[in-house]
């Protein structure tokens, strides 16, 4: 299974993804520019965290009309899957490929530390790994990860089972805690939490392992 | 040739920290009377006639890119100005 790692101008993370993907999890990644029009070598995307276009307009406004997006648009109707962290998240709700939006944090703070967070639905192909309810322990570091969505959307997300994290105290003033979702068909997950820098002990979590372990378990049986 | 100002705010269903926060500092101002405080984006565009009429070319590039309708809302208004030079 081959990943690519998109890289917008400002993105930070991409160097983390790239590394947990090729140096832990020990498969095919490379980092693909944001001027990028094909990834049909490609059996999932990875969206890094990071200021894609400085955050200007809004997070992830800018980066949703970079070329690559169009193709990863095309790659997620297929079937195959997406993952966005952090700002990453926020440029696949602006894309309209998940639902709802992130607003500034309630209390205005940037919030950089680990939280513990809920394994709501394990039964995703980026969750199979964990147990349902499953307490782990994943860094943030955002300003604008309050997810917001209207109670319309809020109870699809729930009748589909796409909520997928929760935080277990509201950090940043989510609706109903949310951390990360999935989109209806299950293949495009975005999270505010960065289980890419939870890969090794040292590093304080080995969470993020069993998160990325189910992405290449479940979507490498489709692809390969 | 066409002058166009384009304000976006939240929904007023969507909590303004940041106006909240600027209220805070009115009140400690003094001016308790100031009851609510919302923050907002201010575009000016200068757009040239095109066969597409103008609102609908504002509407769009609000609906996609200016405003998230996922939780703001945008007004406008359009003067029409003469061509420069």
């Amino acid at each position: 299974m081959k990943f690519a790692v998109v890289v917008f101008p400002g993105s930070n993370c991409d160097k983390d993804l790239l590394w947990a993907m090729k140096d832990i999890m020990q498969v095919e990644a490379e980092f693909v520019d944001h001027t990028a029009t094909d990834l049909s070598e490609f059996d999932g995307v990875l969206l890094p965290g990071g200021f894609s276009y400085g955050d200007y307009l809004r997070c992830g406004a800018i980066a949703r009309f970079s070329n690559v997006m169009k193709e990863v648009t095309r790659f997620a109707e297929e079937g195959k899957p997406v993952f966005g962290t952090c700002n990453g998240f926020q440029i696949l709700t602006e894309a309209g490929l998940l639902p709802g939006t992130l607003l500034r944090n309630e209390s205005l703070n940037f919030i950089c530390k680990t939280v513990p967070l809920k394994v709501v639905n394990a039964q995703t192909n980026f969750t199979s790994e964990y147990e349902t309810d499953q307490i782990i322990h994943l860094p943030i570091a955002h300003g604008e990860g309050n997810y917001y969505c209207d109670e319309a959307t809020l109870a699809q997300l729930k009748a589909n089972g796409q909520i997928v994290f929760e935080y277990q105290e509201n950090v940043n003033g989510s609706v109903e805690k949310i951390a990360g979702i999935t989109n209806e068909q299950g293949n495009v997950l975005g999270m505010m939490p960065h289980p890419e820098r939870a890969m090794e002990s040292l590093l304080g979590s080995e969470d993020g392992r069993l998160f990325f372990a189910s992405m290449i378990k479940n979507f490498g049986k489709v692809t390969n | 040739m066409f002058f166009v100002k384009v304000y976006v705010t939240y929904k007023q269903s969507v909590l303004d920290p940041q106006g909240e926060a600027v209220k805070g500092a009115i009140h400690q101002l003094g001016y308790e009377g100031v009851q609510d405080v919302r923050i907002g984006k201010y575009f000016e565009l200068k757009v040239k006639q095109t066969a597409e009429p103008v609102e609908e070319v504002i509407e769009t590039l609000c609906d996609q890119l200016l405003a998230n309708v996922n939780m703001e809302t945008y007004r406008y208004e359009i003067v029409e100005m003469e061509e420069e030079a």
